[in-house]
């Protein structure tokens, strides 16, 4: 990105501080590891949203324990809570229902606790966030490092394929497809099967754009001399594969992965927000914001809450994908 | 800069001009004399002042403004302004609007001995918009063609089945009228329909828009609903698919044969796909005077009116007709005993399916029988009663206990996934029923197919172990034949699109539609469909619960507006503006 004549911001991040810090002790080597989590050490937001995912994964593990505390199980109902009439919780303002037992109020209608219904709805988002980005990364990868390492017709069959996922109405297909799933498939049932569908349909279509950038990293390190040694010196192109361009794409992986979970997370939320994600009366946020829209101007803090979790969550993954590219990757400012 | 202001001034001369045109046109006899509920108990506002557009908006759209192609119940209703069926409902609140008056027809239809015939006489000087006049042969051509289902097919179907017409298939294929013999008609003022059997409730079924009259000349098939040619007070003047729908005065219509209407309004315009909300703002703003749809405000809109009682004493809150229930299927293991279903009717808590379908004011009322009470035949009873309508377990555990299934059992729970109140009162039975061992799983499916592949399909209830369906029900007339025979005779069972849910056949039931259908006397026919509810309700295989309400508001410029029990929302014939 910057200028040749720009030196400003290249000379504040080029010469490692190891060199400054390291003046004191004995003078050791540091991986690239080390140097990436001295960088990631530096940069205060990206901590933080570590830190908040960190938080985030704690506490739908332990939900069970935290709801025990405070809240009590997501799918009891307190109608006792909710004037009939208007459908709200009982008593003034906008946060109206709010109390120890409930510290973040409860449902309209069901009365239903909304701290413990976010922290049950974490692990959906999070399992299927997590999952459906594994999916797309172990195709992505793959396809995108064959593509690239050995070109020719192979790349030209990948690419294309690629192309045709990414112009493939994904939304319109999860919608179709989520509608349709039978009752029992897989030897699976009930929620399992749904959550598994989607991280399938989530997942398996979302592979190409890891897969590109992929593709593109391959490209130009299959030039460099590393590679050029490791086949003059007799290696099989798995082995090239394995050993000397894996390591090597590590870091984008994992930048990407990173930053597609808050997308996969969002995605889960759309499609229950649309009525063809988990089934009632397991929670998700996502259909925790679509039942707030009826109730936003009597009980607004409803709609608030889940839209606060989803919003908390997306944001802390992508400060932390945005800090590890940094950290990984300076060039690619 | 000076002919500006000539202008301006003569603008303003002339708005006052309009002003006091405004004022003159008739005598008003209220004084804001409304209330809450007041159009549910007289006609508010009444008032003979022409003059004025009635500003109206739909959420959703038409699904046809041909009268022969239409389903809604807003549709039939609003059908009224822009043609005149057979008969029609009476103008009034509480029960009288659920009495049959002539409209096209002189008096109501004369049964033959033997029941298979039914004669009506149009009144005479009724023309089309055009000025042509109005002929039973225009009544005949409206009914046949809804024969053709492919090129109309949202219109019920009762003519189709009911008519001894042979395999008739509509006026498209063939244009002779003579072909369809379930209709004659002798002369221009007389016609006469053959029933294949006797039909106690024919002359409600008449008053569906698929009898205002067609001109066979103007038919254009899948494109009348671009002009259906008017014999009400109203001509439609456009019609847009998804954006307006706008209505002027009809010069050709005689109030003078049209006992029933009013033609007070110069215009109505109607703006459609407008969003719900917008919608309710402008009613409380006074910029809009009425929700076609008639279903009721919005959550927030609710909150408003209820809270402030300036805007309070202009809604009312009134039964929709519809019925909100779920039902066990008997075909379904432990449903197919008695005891087991009896169990869950007593573990219901119906207070709190109350609640988690919208409360009493945006849900309804508790239901304890299946006929809602704006329903000919209604009889109050509760064969399965618990304190306060609460649920109780101990009754349900002995049900259980004599059902064989002491530790309770599982079963699954239908609904709808993208109705909210659905989903909510179907995550309170399910509380409600683990409190008597009875352990529910619910199977969430999409609305658009629920009738034809889900709930409505048999195959697919025995097939995936579904005890429990969640289900509404409007009636296409109001009366206990209109709304029990598709839901608890036995014979209309279908392997699609069947309403029959529980899958209820019983000799007595089925036996009881027969007597209705045979009796001439509306008195004993009402008294048959009372039994009927009460024998369906012992087999214990439907939940009513709700007896569906809305709260609907009416802008205060808005005259003579009543609620119409047969439709369940104002009176769109006689409606005026101040």
């Amino acid at each position: 990105m910057a200028a040749p004549l720009d030196v400003t911001g290249a000379t504040a991040e080029a010469p490692p501080e190891a060199v400054l810090e390291g003046a004191g002790k004995a003078i050791e080597g540091r991986s690239l590891g080390q140097i990436a989590w001295m960088r990631l050490k530096r940069d205060k937001f990206a901590l933080a949203g570590g830190v908040v995912i960190i938080l985030l994964i704690l506490s739908a593990i332990l939900a069970p324990l935290l709801t025990k505390i405070t809240g009590g199980p997501p799918n009891e109902f307190h109608q006792d809570l909710i004037d009939p009439t208007f459908s709200k919780p009982v008593g003034d303002g906008p946060f109206a229902g709010f109390s120890w037992a409930h510290p973040l109020g409860v449902e309209p209608r069901s009365g239903r606790d909304v701290f413990s219904r976010i922290l049950y709805g974490a692990q959906i988002s999070l399992v299927i966030g997590f999952l459906a980005t594994l999916v797309s990364v172990a195709i992505g990868a793959t396809m995108g490092v064959i593509a690239g390492y050995f070109g020719g017709w192979i790349d030209t069959v990948i690419s294309r394929t690629m192309d045709a996922f990414l112009a493939f109405p994904l939304l319109l297909f999860a919608l179709a497809l989520a509608g349709v799933i039978p009752d029992h498939a897989f030897g699976l049932s009930g929620n399992t099967l749904r959550v598994a569908v989607l991280v399938f349909i989530i997942g398996f279509f979302n592979w190409p754009y890891i897969g590109r950038i992929i593709r593109g990293q391959t490209l130009s390190l299959r030039e460099r001399e590393f590679v050029d040694a490791a086949r003059s010196l007799g290696a099989r192109s798995s082995y090239v594969l394995r050993r000397e361009l894996l390591p090597n794409l590590i870091a984008p992986i994992l930048v990407y992965a990173t930053l597609m979970i808050p997308t996969n997370i969002l995605f889960e939320a759309a499609l229950s927000f649309l009525g063809v994600g988990i089934r009632p009366p397991t929670p998700s946020w996502g259909k925790m914001l679509a039942d707030a829209v009826g109730y936003y101007s009597v009980a607004p803090m409803y709609m608030v809450v889940p839209g606060l979790a989803i919003f908390i969550t997306v944001m802390a993954f992508n400060l932390l994908g945005d800090g590890l590219r940094d950290a990984l990757d300076p060039h690619a400012r | 800069m000076n002919r500006r202001k000539l202008t301006s001034i003569t603008a303003a001369g002339l708005a006052l001009g309009l002003l006091a045109s405004c004022g003159g046109g008739g005598g008003t006899d209220n004084n804001g004399a409304t209330g809450f509920n007041a159009a549910a108990e007289r006609v508010v506002n009444q008032s003979t002042k022409t003059g004025g557009t009635l500003q109206g908006a739909l959420s959703s759209d038409w699904d046809s403004i041909d009268p022969g192609n239409t389903y809604y119940a807003f549709s039939w209703n609003f059908a009224r302004t822009y043609g005149r069926a057979l008969t029609t409902f009476k103008t009034g609140a509480g029960d009288a609007g659920l009495e049959l008056t002539p409209d096209l027809a002189q008096g109501l239809g004369e049964v033959s001995a033997d029941g298979k015939t039914v004669t009506y006489k149009l009144r005479p000087n009724i023309k089309f918009e055009d000025g042509t006049p109005v002929t039973s042969k225009d009544v005949k051509y409206a009914v046949a063609r809804t024969y053709a289902r492919d090129v109309l097919p949202n219109g019920p179907t009762y003519f189709v089945d009911l008519l001894d017409a042979g395999d008739y298939a509509g006026p498209y294929k063939n244009k002779d009228l003579n072909a369809f013999t379930g209709i004659q008609t002798p002369d221009d003022q007389t016609i006469v329909f053959k029933l294949k059997q006797p039909f106690g409730d024919f002359d409600y079924l008449v008053s569906s828009p698929q009898t205002v009259p067609v001109p066979q000349a103007k038919d254009t098939g899948a494109k009348y609903l671009e002009h259906p040619i008017s014999t009400g007070p109203y001509k439609v003047d456009s019609y847009v698919p998804g954006k307006e729908f706008i209505l002027s005065k009809n010069t050709n219509w005689d109030a003078s044969t049209d006992p029933n209407r009013k033609q007070l309004a110069d215009k109505i315009d109607i703006k459609l796909n407008t969003n719900a909300e917008d919608i309710d703002n402008r009613l409380l703003a006074g910029s809009l005077d009425f929700d076609v749809a008639g279903s009721g405000v919005q959550a927030s809109a609710q909150s408003k009116i209820l809270s402030n009682a300036s805007l309070k004493e202009n809604a009312d809150n009134v039964f929709s007709g519809r019925l909100w229930y779920f039902v066990m299927d008997e075909k379904v293991a432990p449903f197919d005993n008695v005891d087991c279903r009896k169990a869950v009717q007593y573990a219901t808590d119906k207070v709190s399916l109350q609640t988690a379908y919208g409360g009493p004011v945006a849900g309804g009322d508790i239901a304890n029988t299946m006929l809602p009470p704006n329903i000919v035949g209604h009889q109050d009873f509760n064969l399965y009663p618990t304190p306060d309508n609460k649920g109780d377990v101990n009754k349900a555990k002995e049900a259980l206990a004599a059902c064989g299934q002491p530790n309770g059992f599982n079963t699954k729970i239908l609904l709808r996934s993208d109705r909210p109140h659905e989903v909510s009162a179907g995550e309170a039975l399910q509380q409600a029923l683990a409190k008597a061992n009875i352990k529910a799983e619910i199977v969430s499916v999409p609305a658009g197919q629920y009738y034809t592949r889900f709930a409505g399909a048999p195959n697919y209830m025995h097939q995936n172990n579904i005890g429990i369906a969640f289900t509404g029900w409007q009636a296409d007339w109001p009366t206990g034949f209109g709304f029990l025979q598709q839901l608890v005779d036995g014979r209309t069972i279908k392997p699609q699109g069947n309403t029959n849910i529980e899958e209820m056949n019983l000799p007595n039931v089925n036996a009881l539609f027969d007597q209705a259908a045979a009796s001439k006397d509306p008195a004993q026919r009402e008294q048959i469909y009372g039994q009927i509810d009460k024998a369906a309700m012992e087999q214990a295989s439907v939940v009513p619960f709700l007896y569906g309400k809305g709260l609907l508001y009416r802008n205060p410029q808005m005259t003579n507006v009543v609620i119409s029990f047969a439709y369940g929302m104002y009176d769109y014939s006689i409606l005026g503006i101040s």
